[in-house]
């Protein structure tokens, strides 16, 4: 939508989008094959901006649409599991025990892949099933939940509830996903091993483009008149539906797209990391993901992706700073932002944008008519 | 050795003669054969003399070597000179050997002898463990026992052992009337030998005592686990009231989504730890008195750091509840991690000793103190809590905030002091919860996240807002917890049990998100969104 | 009257709640030929109700509700009667207040289903459409204003407008002047009147401004008066005013006075 008005603020959008783009997936790596910047920094940049595809979809799901989950990190599960298994088995044969079974069943004397294993072994199966998967799920659950009119606080809840029950049961040995201690010791991907340079770079850029284009996809489908019903749905949804919306069918869709980022995310994020355990799904990581996109200022995309790599950034340069202090500061943060800036980051920027401008207009001695904008 | 004639009871043994038989080699073993049948504490006392190597042979008497040097004869009576003065042993003089291969019976017998044990839970040991060992020859020291002693507890114990030995009587009368017996008593220890005579018995009557006996004690057992299992149940919904009133007053009166409610918690579990410490250091000789400052005090406590909170973020935050949620939870983390650097990542909590053990309800089911006392807390704590709210001006001043603030304030009440004791009131239960936590769990960092969920989902399910609906909610979530978990069985029934739980409670939700208890007319519809 | 020839046919409608007879056996017929109906009564006697009945937010034990003489009204979700072309207009302004009077317009009108509004980007949005209703109640010139820093009374009409732009059959007004300032309820008025003079919309409103519907009234338009679930008058204002049941009903008298 660009009623009148907007048409600056688009350059300056598509401008910032350009400048991401060649700062993150061409500058970068370049200047890592220059030596300029370390390959651990390629990796951790790698990482958030995996957790910023999450982020994305979290702040279509919530900052859009209003609508709170406190379980993305499900979905984000399934996506990094469904490719952790398919390194798992092909990495079979290269393992311990050079069988086709991964290490840690064989531990637990399980000797023959469960039936749910099987299809990981293709890669096309892994790719899909983490992007797909997830966000069949969601709509499912969206199904099951949007159509008998559960929202606010009881969908959060709700959200919240699965969230534990899906960690409490993959903890479990049972489930033949590696238990407490997760799937780990992954040595390659693809034939490429996991631990040389050019394959973390080649991780890197692909996350990094596909970050730029689920961007560009949701600004897309932002701008579009969905996205403008996705906005009203949060203010006022009953209002839409006597206006003759079928507001579910809306939900189920950005909740199944946002299913289907987490498991994009996760799909991406665990091949750039050693170790996916139970303790990244649950609830406090899906907590956690909503922190970035407030912290980052919701309804604005670049927010989520601020939030998201702003605090990841954060946690790992605190934890080596002041690994006794670190939640502390963390936080202490988190208090102060929101209460001085309950627009997050990006609020903040606004609001000093709009400062500067008021003191551009008085400076020039024109009044302005200041437009308050309605809390 | 079964069914051998033994001396009979209340005959006085020959303890000198004996004595001498066991003092020659020659003549131990058969010594040691009568000796165990015998029940005297003399016995007793010359056994573990010469198993110490404190029997000597004093001229033609034998004499017991005691620790303080002084020797007394087999009798127990000290031992004189001619002179009449307390004699001593020749310098030279050898203890009277055991038999190496006689130890084991030695030990055998005295540890029969453990019967008469101070302790009575030494006495029950040994009579089970003399119960089993299918030795008819211990019937006499066990008969003696059952009719020494005092502890009515105890008593049945050694009686029931007792009857146990008179199953592998040759005689069927005998047996069929111990059948019946354990089957009245409904004894459960009996019930594994009750299953090998069940497939080894010949006579009929005697069989079809025993398969009575086992249906009326299997019948008896399985209540006993129900009642078991109901009571894990109510004491873990106590638990759940307790942890979840606190953030109905927050969540549910309020409207605040407080992610910080876990920390309160803890909070309460470590003013526990600290009272306990500061008492121990200073109060040792009435450390249990410990938990009567401290139950108290954690309410106090956390209450006054849900006030400050409040006073100082969360009054900003009014009607945000999604920022509430976020800056909660950086409190929360704040907190959680300040205990870890202060306290450690474990450290536990005494409960006081009037909460060790617990009354035995029924024969082998014992409801710990500890849980009947949180169920009482729990209780209590939603009287005052609904005394409080329902009929103390205090308390309308609340509800009218809660229900009307702008009406409220209208009419003359501080809506900002209400806020921040409704507030300190959540947080002040919660505290108190924590502090309840303490006595049957660790008090670690994590224990407030751990809590978290399961008081959210308490409070949604119960219908947010009705105190009535938390309490319906913690126990019918508690009771099916536990009534559930012996049907998975296995090792990780706890765990399953709660996934099964929470789908259910997210299947209920679905039917009915406004929760358990019905809400009525246009509020409802309202509240439903 | 049987149910032909009618735009709404409401009969034997009855709404309980709890045991609470919220609309006891109610009767209201719309002919297509009727313009405006004004709905009048005290306060419980039903006439919100009613409205939640016809727009599908609440379910009656009994009775049988028509639109256009065929089409049940009774079991649908609210945006399905919205689609057939009845819309509600709530007491209090509902108009997003985040987004623009233009916005606001947009999601007013246009693409509902949901595939269809990921196909629509700006360009398509039917501007000039949207323009016009805009002007007709007078808002033209507020197209870009956040509708949050409306007036109650400006938002109310956008509100209107936005009931407009597609074209409903028919309106569903509760309280449209409530709050308002004397010249707006005057502009009100001749907002309703030049939409029955160009649109074929049938309007129901429920007011208790009586000089409002005083006004409405003027053109001969039919007053209803509910009291406690049922219909207790029916006619022309003057008519239905003198009416000594609707005199107790308000006033609690039971005999008109000699000079009323």
């Amino acid at each position: 939508m660009s009623p009148d008005g907007r048409g600056s603020a688009w350059t300056t959008d598509r401008l910032a989008v350009g400048v991401f783009a060649i700062v993150f997936v061409v500058a970068l790596p370049i200047a890592n094959i220059a030596g300029l910047v370390s390959d651990y920094y390629l990796n951790l940049f790698g990482k958030y901006l995996a957790l910023a595809i999450l982020a994305l979809g979290m702040d279509l799901l919530w900052g859009y649409a209003g609508i709170l989950s406190l379980g993305q990190a499900i979905f984000f599960g399934i996506g990094a599991y469904a490719i952790r298994m398919f390194m798992m088995l092909e990495g079979g044969g290269k393992g311990v025990y050079g069988e086709p079974v991964p290490d840690f069943m064989i531990w637990n004397q399980v000797y023959q892949l469960p039936w749910f294993w099987k299809p990981f072994r293709y890669l096309p199966v892994a790719v899909a099933g983490a992007v797909l998967l997830p966000a069949l799920l969601a709509v499912l659950i969206g199904l099951l939940t949007f159509r008998r009119k559960l929202r606010g606080t009881y969908f959060a809840i709700l959200t919240q509830a699965i969230a534990f029950a899906v960690w409490l049961t993959i903890n479990r040995n049972e489930m033949k996903l590696g238990g407490t201690n997760g799937l780990t010791d992954f040595k390659s991907v693809l034939g490429f091993s996991l631990s040389g340079p050019a394959t973390q770079r080649a991780l890197y850029v692909v996350t990094a483009a596909v970050l730029m284009i689920a961007f560009a996809l949701s600004r897309r489908l932002v701008r579009s008149k969905t996205g403008l019903v996705l906005q009203a749905i949060r203010d006022n949804e009953r209002r839409l539906e006597f206006l003759g919306y079928n507001t579910a069918s809306f939900k189920i869709f950005v909740f199944g797209v946002a299913g289907g980022l987490a498991g994009l995310a996760g799909l991406l994020y665990a091949p750039q990391v050693g170790i996916i355990t139970p303790s990244q799904v649950g609830v406090l990581p899906s907590l956690e993901i909503v922190i970035w996109v407030a912290f980052g200022g919701r309804g604005t995309l670049w927010g989520a992706l601020l939030g998201a790599i702003s605090i990841n950034w954060l946690r790992s340069v605190l934890t080596g700073t002041y690994p006794k202090l670190w939640p502390i500061i963390l936080g202490g943060l988190f208090v102060t932002v929101v209460l001085l800036f309950p627009d997050g980051l990006m609020g903040a920027a606004a609001r000093l944008r709009r400062i500067a401008a008021e003191w551009r207009q008085r400076a020039s001695g024109v009044v302005a008519a200041v437009e308050e904008r309605p809390v | 050795m079964l069914g051998a004639a033994s001396a009979a009871p209340g005959a006085q043994p020959d303890l000198d003669k004996l004595a001498n038989e066991l003092a020659t080699p020659a003549t131990q073993k058969q010594a040691l054969d009568t000796l165990a049948e015998l029940d005297d504490s003399a016995v007793e006392v010359l056994l573990r003399a010469i198993k110490d190597g404190a029997l000597y042979r004093l001229g033609t008497r034998l004499v017991t070597l005691g620790d303080d040097g002084g020797l007394k004869t087999v009798n127990d009576k000290p031992v004189l000179d001619d002179k009449g003065q307390p004699a001593s042993l020749p310098d030279g003089s050898a203890p009277i050997p055991l038999g190496e291969e006689f130890f084991g019976v030695v030990q055998r017998i005295l540890e029969r002898f453990e019967i008469f044990s101070k302790d009575p839970s030494t006495r029950r040991a040994t009579a089970i463990k003399l119960g089993n060992s299918k030795d008819a020859a211990v019937v006499p020291i066990l008969t003696r026992a059952r009719d020494q002693e005092r502890d009515p507890a105890v008593k049945a114990v050694i009686a029931e052992q007792l009857a146990k030995l008179q199953l592998i009587s040759p005689d069927p009368v005998v047996r069929a009337a111990a059948v019946r017996q354990f089957g009245k008593a409904k004894s459960e220890t009996a019930l594994a030998q009750l299953r090998t005579m069940l497939t080894e018995e010949k006579d009929p009557a005697v069989q079809r005592a025993v398969r009575e006996a086992i249906e009326s004690i299997e019948s008896h057992v399985e209540l006993r686990n129900m009642v078991g299992y109901a009571f894990n149940g109510v004491s873990l919904g106590a638990v759940l009231l307790i942890m979840s009133l606190g953030l109905a007053v927050t969540f549910g009166l309020m409207g605040i989504i407080n992610m910080a409610h876990g920390e309160m918690l803890m909070v309460g579990s470590y003013t526990a730890y600290v009272i306990q410490e500061l008492f121990s250091q200073h109060f040792a000789a009435r450390q249990d008195y410990y938990f009567v400052v401290a139950l108290p005090l954690s309410f106090l406590v956390t209450g006054l750091v849900g006030f400050l909170l409040e006073a100082s973020v969360i009054r900003f935050l009014y009607g945000r509840p999604l920022e509430t949620l976020i800056v909660t939870w950086g409190i929360g983390m704040i907190f959680q991690q300040a205990a870890r650097l202060y306290f450690g990542d474990q450290t536990s909590v005494n409960s006081p000793t009037w909460f060790r053990g617990g009354i035995e309800a029924m024969p082998g089911l014992i409801l710990p103190w500890s849980r009947i006392f949180i169920v009482v807390l729990a209780l209590v704590v939603l009287g005052v809590l609904w005394w409080l709210l329902q009929r103390t001006y205090v308390g309308l001043r609340v509800r009218a905030v809660m229900q009307n603030r702008g009406m409220a304030s209208c009419v003359g009440v501080s809506t900002r002091r209400v806020d921040a004791m409704t507030f300190a009131l959540g947080t002040g239960l919660a505290g108190v919860a924590g502090c309840a936590l303490a006595l049957i769990g660790t008090v670690d960092p994590e224990v407030g996240k751990t809590y978290i969920v399961d008081a959210f989902m308490v409070v949604v399910l119960g219908g947010v807002g009705k105190l009535v609906g938390t309490v319906v909610a913690s126990f019918g979530i508690g009771i099916s917890n536990k009534l559930l978990e012996p049907s998975i069985g296995g090792t990780a029934a706890a765990v399953y049990a709660k996934v099964a739980i929470l789908v259910a409670v997210i299947l209920f939700l679905q039917w009915r998100p406004t929760g358990l208890v019905r809400q009525r007319g246009r509020a409802a519809a309202e509240a439903a969104g | 009257m049987s149910a032909a020839e009618t735009l709404l046919y409401v009969e034997g409608l009855t709404v309980s709640f709890d045991g609470f007879r919220a609309l006891d056996s109610l009767n209201v017929i719309l002919d297509r030929t009727e313009r405006i109906r004004i709905l009048i009564g005290p306060n419980g006697a039903g006439k919100t109700t009613l409205f939640d009945v016809l727009t599908g937010s609440v379910t009656p034990i009994a009775g049988r509700v028509l639109f256009q003489d065929t089409i049940n009204m009774l079991g649908q979700s609210e945006h399905a009667i919205a689609n057939l072309g009845v819309i509600r207009k709530f007491q209090t302004p509902s108009v997003f207040p985040g987004h623009t009077v233009f916005e606001n317009m947009v999601l007013a009108g246009g693409q509902k289903r949901f595939g269809a509004t990921l196909r629509t980007r700006g360009r398509s949005v039917d501007r000039d459409r949207i323009h016009g209703v805009l002007a007709q109640v007078g808002l033209l010139d507020l197209t870009g204003a956040p509708a949050g820093t409306l007036s109650h009374g400006q938002k109310q009409w956008l509100e209107i407008a936005m009931l407009l732009v597609e074209d409903p059959m028919l309106l569903l007004l509760d309280e449209p002047v409530a709050g308002m300032t004397r010249p707006e309820r005057d502009r009100t008025a001749a907002l309703l009147e030049s939409i029955v003079d160009r649109t074929t919309c049938s309007i129901v409103l429920i007011e208790h401004d009586m000089q409002f519907v005083r006004q409405i009234a003027r053109r001969g338009h039919k007053v209803t008066v509910m009291h406690e679930g049922s219909v207790l008058s029916e006619g022309p204002l003057d008519r239905v005013q003198s009416d000594p049941r609707v005199l107790e009903a308000y006033l609690g008298r039971s005999r008109v006075p000699a000079d009323t």
